[in-house]
């Protein structure tokens, strides 16, 4: 019976309940498109950082630590055999790392310089770019952050500083043979990129390598020769280490999404049942009892959000998907700034956020409807009828 | 309880607050209504005629004293017992009808049948019924603000009366009409009450109503003045 007087009153409101359900079908949307966003940029980053960076996982040098630079010096040797056949079946590539100074226009950078396989597919990197002919000059590879803070492009050279194997100071000249557009700082800023056996050479460390990244789902090798095994969520425990510590502000942000949400449907939903208070003294006249007018009216507000999300997946459905596709276009490049995130942010909307957003407006909206009409019912049915608020 | 009566009150009294003190809307009211009485409850505004009919329709309790309303104790009965009461074996009618709006003439007269849990066909048969008499046949599909005032009150008629309940309680139900459809509406109830049974309380200062009561009980300041018997009531013999 409740659910056809509540039908009933719905429909029979109309633009009254399609405005309240647009209003909270724009909190549902609003809540759902900017939730997305956020962990679309979140999933962005961990994505980013495992195509140009981590792959499967990989092995490192015992005496490697990627936050001490004093510690390259000492973190090369000749990877174990059962890596070096994971290397020859192309499954993994080695990547030499040293300290480095660039002379760019008379300025001195300190860099990390990388030797990486020219031919490895494994990360998103254009190394092929480094076979480019240059003359003698050591090939070099950087990112459009390095290059514009160093002010350098596509041609340049300038001179490069290491200390190698013999802890001697050397010095060559390089050119930029490619600039790369990535979104991961961290294979651009403060890095310079050249072929593995010309490090090698400089160095003096042939055949030697820092740490050995490899493919998606290869199998852990038996014979390390004390060569660490780093997963990818080792790996990644900096980033996640961001997410989580980020991870108090989405959840502030939601609050926030939720309280203005929260702010709409109420005046929306108090609005509507004040000013039907003579009409639930007329229900109470004709003898519906206190209980079942709240029930009416808080069966009612539910509807309301049944009715909010359904129009949320008609109207917003299209949006989200498109979105979801192609991407939302970001006028500034956060790169810059040090964060990895995508020129086209791409949000991600999960099952969880969905289904999440629908409970808690759902129950913010059946509270809502719950305590005002549950208020008018407490009256006397004689004030109510005179339209009187306490 | 006399099993003729069907609303017997002794030495009721009703007080509201206000500010700090009471305000005393009715004191000492004795009455008896019988079944099928056409009665008005008559008297200027303040004079407690509303508070006494809201009383007996179980809106509002009494302060002191004893409210017996079809068998039922108002004073010690629960807010459901009391809901069940106007639900079942009630009507109201409103000075300003009191219309759900969203609701068309058929829904808002089938509602009273849809809380008592009348199958729809059922329902469907008694609210053409009620719609008949009250002579709305034609507006059945109209929403109360697609109706003239007496529509309106005529609709709300009908919705007091689809389930036959057996007390009728009208508060100043001609106040929003003009002369004509004042009669109107007042022949109509004066059909009912004598097709029908059903026993009328209403409450009022209008004199084109009192012409039609068959027993009008004066009120003035919250007491009873006057109780008079109309043996033939100028109008009800006129239809």
């Amino acid at each position: 019976m409740l659910f056809n007087l509540a039908m009933k009153n719905l429909i029979g409101a109309g633009m009254r309940t399609w405005l309240n359900v647009f209003v909270t079908a724009v909190s549902f949307f609003m809540i759902i498109f900017i939730s997305g966003m956020y962990d679309g940029m979140r999933s962005h980053a961990k994505q980013v950082t495992i195509d140009t960076e981590v792959a499967g996982g990989a092995y490192w040098h015992p005496k490697y630590d990627p936050l001490d630079p004093f510690s390259y010096e000492d973190a090369h040797g000749i990877p174990p055999k059962e890596i070096r056949d994971l290397i020859k079946n192309e499954k993994a590539f080695s990547i030499l790392v040293s300290q480095a100074s660039i002379y760019p226009n008379g300025r001195m950078i300190p860099v990390i310089m990388k030797g990486i396989e020219s031919t490895q597919s494994i990360i998103n990197l254009p190394t092929q770019s480094l076979m480019k002919e240059a003359d003698g000059l050591i090939p070099v590879l950087m990112g459009s952050s390095m290059a514009n803070y160093t002010k350098l492009k596509v041609g340049d050279t300038f001179a490069i500083r290491w200390l190698d194997a013999n802890r001697t100071y050397d010095a060559d000249e390089g050119v930029i043979v490619y600039i790369m557009e990535t979104e991961n700082f961290k294979v651009d800023m403060g890095t310079i990129w050249i072929p593995l056996a010309r490090a090698q050479t400089m160095l003096d460390m042939k055949n030697e390598a820092t740490y050995i990244t490899f493919a998606k789902n290869i199998s852990t090798v038996q014979e390390n020769e004390n060569w660490i095994y780093r997963d990818v969520n080792y790996l990644m425990r900096d980033m996640e280490a961001m997410i989580a510590a980020d991870e108090p502000n989405a959840r502030i942000m939601y609050a926030i999404l939720l309280a203005l949400a929260g702010m709409g449907i109420f005046n929306s939903q108090i609005l509507s049942i004040f000013r039907r208070r003579k009409e639930i003294g007329t229900l109470m006249a004709i003898g519906m009892t206190r209980s079942r007018v709240v029930g009416l009216f808080t069966l009612e507000g539910g509807m309301n959000a049944l009715f909010a999300l359904i129009m949320t997946l008609i109207l917003g459905g299209p949006v989200f998907i498109y979105f979801a596709t192609y991407g939302i276009p970001l006028p500034i490049d956060y790169t810059e700034m040090g964060l990895i995130m995508a020129k086209r942010l791409i949000p991600v909307y999960t099952m969880g956020l969905f289904v999440s957003t629908t409970l808690f407006i759902s129950f913010v909206v059946l509270v809502l409807s719950y305590l005002p009409s549950r208020r008018i019912a407490k009256m006397k049915p004689t004030d109510a009828l005179r339209g009187k608020v306490n | 309880m006399s099993n003729n009566n069907i609303v017997e009150i002794q030495e009721l009294i009703k007080q509201f607050p206000v500010g700090g003190g009471f305000f005393t809307a009715l004191k000492d009211i004795n009455l008896k209504i019988e079944i099928g009485e056409f009665t008005g409850l008559v008297g200027p505004s303040g004079s407690g005629k509303t508070t006494l009919l809201n009383i007996i329709g179980g809106l509002d309790s009494p302060t002191q004293g004893n409210v017996n309303v079809l068998g039922i104790d108002l004073g010690s009965s629960s807010h459901n017992k009391r809901a069940t009461l106007r639900k079942t074996k009630m009507g109201f009618i409103f000075q300003s009808y009191n219309l759900l709006p969203v609701y068309s003439v058929f829904e808002n007269v089938e509602l009273p049948l849809i809380l008592n849990k009348v199958n729809s066909n059922e329902r469907k048969k008694l609210v053409e019924q009620a719609v008949e008499w009250v002579g709305l046949t034609n507006k059945l599909k109209s929403r109360p603000n697609m109706l003239s005032g007496g529509e309106c009150q005529r609709t709300a008629i009908a919705r007091a009366i689809v389930h036959k309940p057996a007390l009728i309680l009208a508060d100043e139900p001609t106040a929003n009409l003009d002369a004509e459809n004042s009669h109107q509406i007042m022949k109509i109830m004066v059909c009912l009450n004598q097709e029908l049974n059903t026993s009328f309380v209403f409450a009022t200062h209008d004199e084109k109503i009192m012409a039609y009561l068959r027993r009008i009980i004066h009120l003035e300041d919250g007491q009873i003045v006057k109780d008079e018997q109309i043996k033939n009531p100028e109008m009800g013999e006129k239809r």
